[in-house]
């Protein structure tokens, strides 16, 4: 049970994790996250690169959908500017490894600033539908530009390499991935413990407000787009040299639809958000794939889990909007309050 | 019609509003003078809220200009007349639901902070610094002055209507402002309420050296609390003056409580009614 | 390069034929639209449902044709009522942009179900329509490309008639723009909710036939949805006429890309109007403006 979380300082109030508990928990999750790779097969390694990844996109995802309200059905499209820029430096260029990612990260904001120009003109469902346009141009980019992405073939990428190391594996990827995604967070929720973050949250809440506060409106929802699409270019650079392909069909529409499902099934304008929805809904197609080879079916198991996976994915993004709105944090919440309270009843 | 020897801080003149064939407005004209009390009146649909809407740049006049502080802001978008100390509040609350009340209030802040992205992302150092500041003076100066203290962290969405109206002049005090345009801020209070909110909007005037441009329909706190009124009628000024002399005027008496002679009453009725407010 | 005419009016007329194909689909959205203001991003998905249960009517349960065709119809439109009532209606009065997710979400479940009953494997519908080749002049038009488009236009012109002379169009209007203040009129907003949905769905399966039959039937038919979504944002997300313009209009630039430039860009010129409307006149063709109260 929490006894007494009184503040003596403003300093303090303000902080990210503001209670002796929520130090000690931190520095539990740190031993943890240095110690999983040391005690996880290749198979969970994988799974972990995967979430890490998954984590840093949703969260740009949640920086523009979330907490400043505009949807976009683009973030796989932007992963996408950002995997074959990486690609492409490293086939072409060579140049470092880290130095390819942040170039993946700018080059991807730069787009991100282009489709977020018409923000100002058009509002709501029809930005959405134009991130679905700016999707499909990118995709015919992306399949027709040869010179630059290796047409329908796509590229292939080497292994990444950094002071002659190559990160070949799973294990050594995670070594990269996990600070590149924990930085990413921290510098997300910075930003909403700053006027920059509440900035978005009023031009989601109510945009008339916020002008006549003198937030410049075009402004910051190309910042907006900027900095998710910046998230989103980053986490494509790790995506290539993860999965060291990158082909045109590699960033489907499906993909952006599940960031956004992510950020929904997480929790909306929420840090916590992004990373439950990340986790769970990259841990739900393994836990079907479990399920189904477990339940006694006669037929070929494997052949329902691509339409299972389909239906049960879609289920939950309208389970969610229907029955928690919140999303998973609002439910994690719920769970902490009751410890908080306990042994007494809320 | 020109109260005091310094020369206005808001000036309106000649405002022509029309949405299509329907005038809002038509060739209103007055002054605020510096560390007044300013109060619109009128019956319902007489273009106040346009008025307010206009003088905060939503809606663009067809004729006539805007003077803040002796310069043309009649072309200046929203943003910059709030930086330079336009601040507002609405009629119907326009807090922002998502988030506390000490976010909100820190939000009225926003135009004169200079954290920017790079600085917010890392936040150890500028934004931190900028941050602390804010909360402090926030604190200091408006949340125990508005005694809101007990609800700093609470959600806008669960307060009661009398405490939201006071975080929405909270968050416009956190603007700096040097006119403070009240739409209605006693809308819908009890008795307790709207002696509360009377006493804070003295309190700023005297302790902030605030200007007050208000729209109010309580007749007791217009009367008790204005230097200033102006009163508005089908969009437009029917009387400009102190209280007492827009109280005893005969234009005024007859828009709010009609003549009393009928066939007044028929030439009223065949006349095109104004739309706003 | 002499200048093909004929193969130029060929194109243009199988564009027609499209077209009014998507204006069909066009006017299944714009229903729903009118009536409940979801934009509905599953009508792509809910055509599909119409084409597979007919075919799996006439292979399965080897129904003719004519009566497989009419039981899915009214199949689908029970499964739209279904839809609007488990996914929809309790998302009254949410955002709309909460609603739309919703619509995503339910696009995939039927994708999912119908690559459960039915594999993933493209399918063919069994030949209904008469297959004598049609020509109009010199051109040649597919046989069930014109018959698909007089379906369409048929049922457009009916609909057009519908909404101009029906006394609940305004009962439509009204509880689309203020669904509160319809109830508390007398108007039974769930029974408007239910009965558009299932009109719409009924269309969209008379569409998802034609369009099975000219091009077979598989689980990414959705992406038809996609090309429509840009018809009803063309031509106003809430007019009919602008469906059925927006819709011929698209049908015959897509062709026109497509057979002067490559296959790969249809989607790409039809993207690339969406912008331009996007950017020049949001609200589309005919569609009515949306003013923002303060």
């Amino acid at each position: 049970m929490r006894i007494g979380t009184a503040r003596s300082s403003y300093r303090h109030d303000e902080s990210l994790f503001d209670s002796r508990t929520q130090h000690a928990w931190l520095a539990v999750l740190a031993v943890a996250l240095l110690g999983f790779p040391f005690f996880a097969d290749e198979y969970w390694l994988y799974l972990a690169c995967l979430v890490a990844i998954n984590i840093a996109s949703t969260t740009g995802l949640n920086i523009l959908t979330g907490y400043t309200g505009l949807v976009s059905l683009g973030q796989a499209a932007f992963m996408g500017i950002g995997a074959y820029t990486v690609a492409a430096l490293e086939q072409k260029l060579g140049t470092p490894v880290l130095l390819n990612l942040l170039a993946g990260g700018f080059v991807a904001m730069l787009g991100g600033l282009v489709v977020g120009l018409p923000s100002l003109r058009v509002k709501g469902l029809y930005l959405a539908i134009a991130t679905i346009a700016a999707s499909v141009v990118l995709h015919f980019v992306f399949a027709n530009w040869h010179s630059v992405t290796g047409g329908h073939s796509g590229i292939t990428v080497a292994p990444a390499e950094i002071l002659g190391l190559s990160f070949d594996t799973s294990f050594r990827l995670y070594w990269l991935f996990v600070p590149i995604t924990v930085l990413m967070v921290l510098g997300a929720a910075n930003l909403f413990r700053t006027r920059i973050g509440r900035a978005f949250i009023a031009i989601r809440d109510r945009d008339i407000s916020a002008e006549v506060l003198g937030i410049p409106l075009l402004r910051y929802k190309l910042l907006s787009f900027g900095l998710s699409s910046f998230y989103a270019g980053v986490a494509g650079g790790m995506w290539a040299y993860f999965f060291r392909v990158v082909t045109p069909e590699s960033f489907p529409l499906i993909m952006s639809i599940f960031f956004l499902a992510a950020v929904i099934v997480g929790g909306m304008g929420t840090i916590l958000g992004a990373i439950l929805g990340a986790v769970f809904m990259t841990m739900v197609p393994e836990a079907l794939k479990l399920i189904v080879g477990w339940l006694p079916l006669s037929a070929d198991a494997t052949l329902i889990l691509s339409p299972v996976r389909t239906i049960v994915f879609g289920a939950l993004i309208v389970g969610f909007l229907v029955f928690e709105p919140l999303g998973l944090q609002e439910i994690w919440r719920r769970i902490r309050r009751f410890f908080h309270l306990w042994p007494f009843r809320a | 019609m020109h109260p005091g020897k310094a020369s206005p801080i808001l000036e309106v003149e000649g405002l022509t509003l029309a949405f299509g064939g329907i005038k809002a407005l038509t060739n209103v004209g007055f002054e605020v003078a510096p560390g007044s009390i300013t109060t619109v009146i009128g019956p319902n649909g007489a273009g106040k809220t346009s008025l307010f809407n206009t003088i905060s740049g939503f809606y663009k006049p067809s004729t006539g200009r805007i003077r803040f502080q002796g310069e043309d802001i009649t072309a200046t978008r929203p943003p910059e007349r709030a930086k330079l100390g336009l601040a507002r509040s609405f009629q119907n609350i326009a807090l922002f639901r998502g988030m506390t009340v000490l976010d909100n209030i820190k939000l009225g802040r926003h135009a004169h902070l200079r954290t920017n992205v790079l600085d917010a992302l890392f936040y150890f150092g500028r934004a931190r610094h900028e941050e602390m500041k804010l909360r402090q003076e926030v604190e200091e100066r408006i949340i125990d002055f508005l005694e809101i203290d007990h609800i700093r962290h609470m959600p806008v969405s669960v307060l009661s209507y009398g405490l939201q109206k006071r975080v929405e002049m909270a968050r416009a005090l956190a603007m700096r402002p040097k006119v403070l345009m009240l739409d209605e801020p006693v809308a819908g209070m009890n008795r307790e309420e709207t002696e509360d909110m009377a006493r804070f909007i003295l309190d700023v005037r005297e302790e902030w050296g605030v200007t007050v441009l208000m729209v109010e329909h309580d007749m007791g706190m217009v009367m008790d609390l204005s230097d200033h009124v102006v009163v508005l009628n089908f969009g437009q000024v029917i009387a400009d003056g102190t209280p007492a002399e827009v109280q005893a005027n005969p234009e005024v008496i007859k828009a709010y409580l009609g003549s009393g002679d009928v066939s007044e009453l028929r030439q009223r009725l065949h006349q095109p009614f104004a739309v706003g407010a | 390069m002499e200048f093909d005419g004929l193969f130029l009016a060929e194109i243009v007329l199988a564009g027609l034929g499209a077209g009014g194909l998507y204006a069909l689909t066009g006017l299944a959205f714009v229903m729903i639209y009118k009536a409940t203001r979801v934009v509905n991003l599953a009508i792509g998905e809910m055509l599909m449902i119409g084409a597979y249960l007919c075919f799996g009517l006439a292979t399965a349960m080897n129904l003719p044709m004519w009566l497989a065709i009419l039981v899915a119809v009214i199949g689908s439109g029970m499964a739209g009522a279904l839809l609007e009532r488990v996914a929809i209606r309790p998302m009254l009065g949410e955002s709309p942009i909460s609603v739309f997710m919703v619509t995503v979400g339910l696009a995939s479940v039927l994708v999912g179900v119908v690559e459960l009953i039915w594999t993933s494997e493209p399918r063919r519908l069994p030949e209904f329509m008469p297959s004598a080749p049609v020509m109009i002049g010199e051109a040649f038009v597919p046989p069930k490309v014109f018959y698909g488009f007089l379906v369409a236009a048929v049922l457009i012109a009916v609909a057009l008639a519908v909404f101009r002379f029906w006394r609940g169009g305004v009962a439509l209007r009204a509880t689309a723009s203020d669904q509160q203040a319809a109830y508390s009129m007398g108007i039974n907003v769930p029974k408007v909710f239910s009965l558009s949905w299932t009109v719409a769905a009924m269309i969209a399966a008379i569409a998802g036939v034609i369009v099975g039959a000219v091009g077979g039937i598989s689980s990414t038919m959705g992406v038809f949805g996609l090309s429509v979504l840009v018809v009803v944002i063309v031509g106003g997300l809430d007019s009919v006429l602008g469906a059925l313009v927006a819709g011929l209009l698209i049908g015959v630039v897509e062709s026109l890309a497509g057979g002067f430039l490559g296959g790969e860009y249809k989607l790409l010129a039809t993207f690339m109007i969406l912008i331009a409307v996007l950017l020049v006149r949001p609200y589309g063709l005919f569609g009515t403006h949306e003013i923002e109260r303060l």
